[in-house]
């Protein structure tokens, strides 16, 4: 029960539970569909950028606990950020997930911090990092579908 | 009663399905997983192994090693020996007429796109129809999609009813003289639901269409007699009857057999080659292409004797308890919803919990050491006939047991716990 703890933890619970910013978005900038084919995770992620500012973050869609709740965390995290201070949270989310969360500090993290449980259960990693895939691609000015595979 | 004539009595209604017995076959249902006992219960997707199958496997590589169909050399003729009693055996387990219509291809998947390829190009024309159903795996959709794309047919398929049930009613009113084949599973890999077949191919032969039963489920828990269900193809994988992967068989019926072209060139397909002309071999060998996976065809037929020594009737007994136990104790966890609930059913269960995301219900029984697959199930137009992203699906087998359903249950009641 340890490790699931570790995995399941509190915000992720409660975010999965009461996503933040889980709504479409009039007038975003961008949108950007993500998707996981192997269990069927489907996210669209609005971005609206003015300038080199992220005003606002918001997705709609369905997936696990661990997707719904990184996207609602990534989306309250990012907003009001420049797209360089995405793209840093971006690898310093990617790091944390994969395991190699050594260079890390608790300030780096902040919020993110709940889901260091992730980097134990590989099979759950692409479900933590399709909205922040969505994210990077639609800051990239792309509007494609992103797919974990 | 004597206490000796109650003894007598007793014994002889007690059940001969030796379910220890059959686990002790299984050498890796003794180890652990994260650290708990195994409780597998995958066997929709892929089988456990007896020990029986291993060692001849092991013992092919050891001892018989040798290509087929080939040498005048011992080994070679060992091998090719083996490699033919293997056919035997698979028409004696399908009851086919003749050994000419027991192919080897790589698995279920294989064999269906062979069917698709060599009689659905030589066979289907513009505007003729295709008839598939709602509930059919990927391997049984893809190929008939590409086929009708390439010819201009149709691709129609049977609607299911909200218990997981084909509507044969509406079945029957789709069949019409342009329909020239029906392609369906003999059990559903997501649902369970065990297809009325013997009546929908007799409907089928009646407007002049022909059949084809994708059988990956049906064989590892029915007994399939293919003549006496007149279906005209039959298609099965190794993996999911305790065999090898990378196996399996394509049943045709001689005559259409026969009459098709040859799918894959190649080696071993041929009786003579001339860059002016090639001359195909007889059947079955015209589709065999190249050197067959003799080690996985003699590793099947050691699987099919193993689970025809059981007795495919006790198995399905066995198995129908179990489902039968299995779905009255999930029915009992409260927001669990059953996915599929035809009145003739394998013993597949799918389930949805309320609130929980069947990828986090995996990962949770998974930390219990309790394997059960989580996703669409390569079905994903069924996913979205029955309005679910995914379902859970606990599958059983010949080994499993009813303290395995309720380590499943009590698995369950975990994620329920952690999600509270």
């Amino acid at each position: 029960m340890s490790d699931l703890r570790e995995l399941y933890q509190q915000v992720i619970l409660d975010h999965n539970k009461n996503p933040r910013n889980f709504h479409e978005m009039a007038g975003a900038t961008r949108h950007v569909d993500g998707y996981n084919p192997l269990c069927g995770d489907h996210y669209t992620v609005f971005v609206r950028i003015d300038g080199d500012t992220i005003q606002d973050v918001s997705f709609t869609g369905n997936g696990c606990a661990i997707s719904k709740a990184s996207a609602s965390v990534m989306s309250s995290t990012v907003k009001g950020k420049s797209k360089e201070e995405a793209g840093s949270l971006f690898d310093t989310f990617h790091q944390l997930v994969t395991g190699d969360a050594s260079g890390l500090s608790a300030a780096d993290l902040g919020r993110l911090a709940a889901f260091s449980g992730v980097s134990e259960f590989p099979a759950r990693v692409k479900c933590a990092t399709l909205a922040w895939h969505s994210l990077k691609s639609a800051l990239e000015g792309n509007d494609e579908k992103v797919t974990t595979e | 009663m004597t206490s000796s004539s109650f003894i007598v009595h007793r014994s002889s209604f007690i059940d001969p399905y030796d379910v220890e017995k059959i686990r002790g076959d299984f050498p890796i249902l003794q180890r652990t997983a994260r650290g708990k006992h195994l409780v597998y219960l995958d066997n929709a997707a892929t089988t456990q192994k007896p020990q029986q199958v291993i060692d001849r496997i092991v013992r092919y590589y050891t001892e018989e090693n040798s290509n087929v169909h080939r040498g005048v050399h011992y080994l070679s003729e060992v091998a090719t020996m083996h490699y033919e009693n293997a056919r035997g055996v698979v028409k004696r387990f399908l009851n086919a007429r003749s050994e000419k219509e027991i192919v080897f291809t790589r698995g279920t998947t294989e064999s269906i796109n062979l069917v698709a390829q060599a009689w659905g190009r030589a066979n289907v024309r513009e505007g003729d129809e295709i008839l598939i159903s709602a509930i059919e795996h990927h391997s049984n959709i893809v190929p008939w999609q590409m086929l009708c794309e390439e010819k201009r047919a149709n691709l129609r398929v049977i609607p299911v009813a909200d218990n997981g049930e084909l509507q044969i009613d509406e079945y029957e009113r789709m069949l019409n003289p342009r329909v020239k084949l029906v392609a369906i599973g003999h059990a559903s890999n997501a649902l369970g639901t065990i297809n009325p077949l013997e009546r929908m191919i007799a409907a089928a032969h009646a407007a002049g269409a022909l059949v084809l039963i994708d059988g990956a489920q049906g064989v590892p828990h029915l007994r399939v007699d293919v003549q006496e269900l007149g279906c005209d193809f039959y298609a099965f994988s190794g993996h999911k009857v305790y065999g090898p992967t990378g196996v399996g068989v394509l049943y045709g019926r001689e005559a259409l057999l026969d009459a098709m072209p040859p799918w894959q060139g190649g080696g071993d397909m041929i009786l003579s080659v001339s860059f002016e002309k090639t001359t195909w071999n007889a059947l079955p060998y015209k589709f065999e292409a190249g050197t067959p996976n003799i080690a996985g065809v003699i590793g099947l037929a050691t699987a099919l004797d193993y689970v025809s020594a059981i007795g495919l009737d006790a198995i399905n007994a066995y198995e129908l308890d179990l489902q039968r136990y299995a779905t009255q104790q999930l029915r009992e966890i409260e927001g669990l919803r059953l996915i599929g609930t035809a009145r003739e059913k394998a013993a597949v269960i799918s389930f949805v919990l309320e609130g929980v995301h069947p990828h986090d219900i995996g990962t949770i029984l998974d930390q219990e050491g309790i394997a059960v697959r989580t996703g669409h199930h390569c079905a994903q137009p069924l996913m979205m006939r029955f309005n679910v992203p995914a379902t859970g699906r606990a599958s059983f087998g010949i080994y499993n047991t009813r303290e395995e359903a309720d380590a499943l249950v009590a698995g369950l009641h975990k994620v329920i716990e952690v999600f509270r």
